[in-house]
């Protein structure tokens, strides 16, 4: 019986080492101030931060929605297809992210910028020049980099494989003989879709929103990079507690914590609306 | 009985060149209990499924009370399935999972209400109905998938093997309780299935099937009695089947010795496979008996003994009440209501020669009885 938890050691002492230690050190500095004591300054002022909690909560959210909006339907057609087709696009979704996440973003810079691909092709095809004429305005460019909506493409464009592969994983398992029954009983295909079909493919839809969720709330490199320090997010507030000129990493710690709970209660809530909506069906 | 309710014509299934249904011709009649019989492959499945407008016949027609319906989707037609796997919605408990035609039918909440309890009433699942689907055992699956299909009131229920997950004891029991449901409720039941314990105990009509092409239709006595060629004698019941020849009108020779039998209409000295059910030879004395052989194999079975006899190479399978011992010389007589005459088929010859009948009698019996047959398949 002991042989049997010898080969989760490495695993323990990996999760102790880089998750637990770190969790307890980060619980620790909130709760201590520079000089070593225990205080609850760090949290105190909090408040003045609510802007950044809200801005970031919010712009997690717009993503999430819309990789779901993308995600679903371009998951549940994919499980239409042939085998070789699902094979071919599920390369296609996977393969951005074989490229370094930062490369892809600079990518999207140089995309979105002022003088970037967008605006030059726009100015190229003369488009600026048909408006300025029409309307007598003087326009170069369209602003799109640091904006809030390039740090929400930013988002949706890195996190979408994270919504579409739970969801489609779940489709495809759909039993197919539960479809045939649903229209032996009398449903039409958009009848199957709302009382089949969907409600069987919620655990990934949920899975995906929390994969989507949690690390657009805590993202820094994608608002720094495209949000050009115009619209700061959580991620960007910690990072300047440890590396900025703000130094203060018991303020960081806090910061965090807070995060972190606010992350677990959404998680919380969205599993026991998951369950609900199970039982709610199922009993 | 009797009104003609759905009609297969020419139907012929194939994908990509593989022919899966040959030129089918096949009438249900009302209020019938049908049966499609045959291995897997034989296109039990795939006949069902054109009924049930899952699959389109490649060509040929599908009729409903006369009416051509090749071309209307599985949820317009009048016929509800009772699936192999059972295909419970597993999201929905047992009342929603029988509810869930109705409300697509948009009945009101109180009839739904009395038309479920009183359908689980009928398949004996009083008070589950609160129950989630996969806290069911199997059998009570199979009867909610019952329910779910028959609270419907179709006016044909398909069923694509539904036992075939079950024990042998609830299989018993259900067949029992399927027959009376079908009785009770008045409508045609079209059942595939592989076993043919199953089809003979249940059916009003049995459709052997086999490689795509209908081999005999008939009642289980006659699909029994009177098989029309080897491979039905084979796969209802066991059979020995041998070759002979009609000398006349009731008679036929085998082995070179004359039988009577029952069986007329064979040109003069044609051909023909003789089949023999093991259940109908006398066994005698070895020298009172029309023929003689060695006993080379013995089986108990509980109500009986299946003994493996050789007649001159070729091996019988005969029932019997008695124990005989290897080794035994035993002679047996067959009376001519015994006998049944099949014309020769593309099946003669495939099946009905106990020679090869080894896997679990190799195990259980001696070594010598290999060494025989070894020896035996040598010289074939």
């Amino acid at each position: 019986m002991r042989r049997r938890y010898i080969a989760a050691i490495p695993h323990v002492v990996w999760m102790a080492v880089f998750v637990v230690v770190p969790l307890i050190l980060v619980v620790f500095y909130a709760f201590t101030s520079a000089t070593g004591g225990l205080t609850l300054e760090n949290f105190r002022n909090m408040g003045s931060y609510m802007s950044v909690f809200a801005r970031s909560l919010w712009l997690a959210f717009l993503a999430t929605i819309i990789c779901l909006l993308i995600g679903y339907p371009l998951s549940y057609v994919l499980s239409k297809e042939g085998p070789g087709m699902q094979r071919i696009f599920i390369m296609l979704i996977m393969l951005p992210m074989w490229i370094n996440f930062l490369l892809r973003t600079y990518a999207w810079m140089s995309i979105l910028e002022n003088t970037g691909l967008i605006n030059r092709l726009l100015t190229s095809l003369g488009i600026f020049d048909l408006i300025n004429r029409i309307f007598n305005t003087n326009i170069t460019y369209i602003p799109m980099i640091n904006t809030q909506g390039a740090v929400v493409l930013g988002m949706v464009y890195n996190y979408l494989p994270f919504m579409v592969l739970p969801i489609y994983s779940v489709i495809v398992k759909i039993d197919s003989s539960l479809i045939e029954a649903a229209q032996d009983l009398g449903a039409g295909s958009m009848t199957v879709f709302k009382r089949i079909i969907f409600p069987l493919s919620l655990p990934g839809v949920l899975s995906g929103i929390t994969m989507v969720f949690v690390p657009a709330v805590s993202t820094f490199i994608i608002s720094k990079l495209l949000g050009g320090g115009t619209s700061i997010l959580l991620g960007d507030l910690i990072e300047m507690q440890f590396l900025g000129n703000a130094y203060n990493p018991h303020l960081g710690s806090a910061i965090s914590l807070i995060m972190m709970i606010i992350i677990m209660i959404c998680m919380f809530v969205m599993n026991r609306f998951g369950e609900g909506e199970e039982q709610a069906v199922i009993m | 009985m009797s009104k003609e309710i759905i009609r297969l014509k020419d139907c012929t299934v194939a994908f990509d060149d593989e022919v899966i249904l040959d030129n089918i011709n096949l009438y249900f009649n009302d209020k019938e209990f049908l049966t499609l019989l045959g291995p897997s492959g034989c296109g039990k499945t795939t006949t069902l499924r054109i009924i049930g407008g899952f699959l389109k016949p490649t060509s040929g027609d599908v009729l409903f009370n006369g009416v051509r319906v090749n071309d209307v989707p599985p949820h317009k037609r009048k016929v509800n399935t009772i699936f192999q796997k059972y295909a419970l919605f597993p999201h929905l408990d047992v009342f929603e999972n029988v509810a869930f035609g109705l409300r697509i039918a948009k009945l009101n909440e109180s009839e739904i209400r009395s038309r479920v309890m009183e359908m689980l009433e009928i398949v004996s699942l009083k008070g589950f109905h609160n129950r989630k689907v996969t806290s069911l055992s199997g059998g009570q699956q199979q009867r909610v998938a019952i329910a779910r299909a028959l609270v419907n009131r179709p006016k044909v229920l398909l069923l694509d093997e539904p036992l075939g997950a079950l024990d042998l004891r609830l299989r018993k029991d259900m067949q029992i309780e399927l027959k009376r449901i079908q009785q009770a409720m008045d409508i045609t039941f079209i059942y595939v299935t592989h076993d043919q314990e199953e089809a003979l105990a249940m059916s009003d009509t049995i459709v052997v099937m086999d490689k795509g092409r209908i081999q005999q239709i008939g009642t289980p006595e006659q699909v029994y009695n009177e098989p029309k060629n080897a491979f039905v004698a084979d796969f209802i019941g066991e059979s020995n089947i041998l070759d002979g020849i009609m000398h006349e009108d009731y008679v036929v020779e085998i082995f070179g010795r004359k039988f009577k039998c029952l069986d007329s209409g064979f040109a003069p000295r044609e051909s023909v496979d003789v089949v023999i059910r093991p259940e109908d030879i006398e066994i005698v004395e070895p020298h009172k008996g029309r023929l003689s052989g060695t006993v080379t194999s013995v089986t108990f079975k509980g109500v009986h003994y299946d003994i493996i006899v050789d007649f001159k190479g070729f091996k019988w399978l005969i029932q019997t009440t008695r124990l005989h011992n290897v080794g035994d010389e035993i002679g047996i007589n067959i009376g001519p209501e015994q006998i049944h005459i099949m014309k020769k088929s593309e099946y003669s010859g495939m099946f009905g020669d106990y020679s090869s009948y080894s896997a679990e009698y190799e195990e259980i019996t001696s070594e010598d009885w290999e060494d025989e047959t070894e020896g035996e398949e040598d010289e074939a």
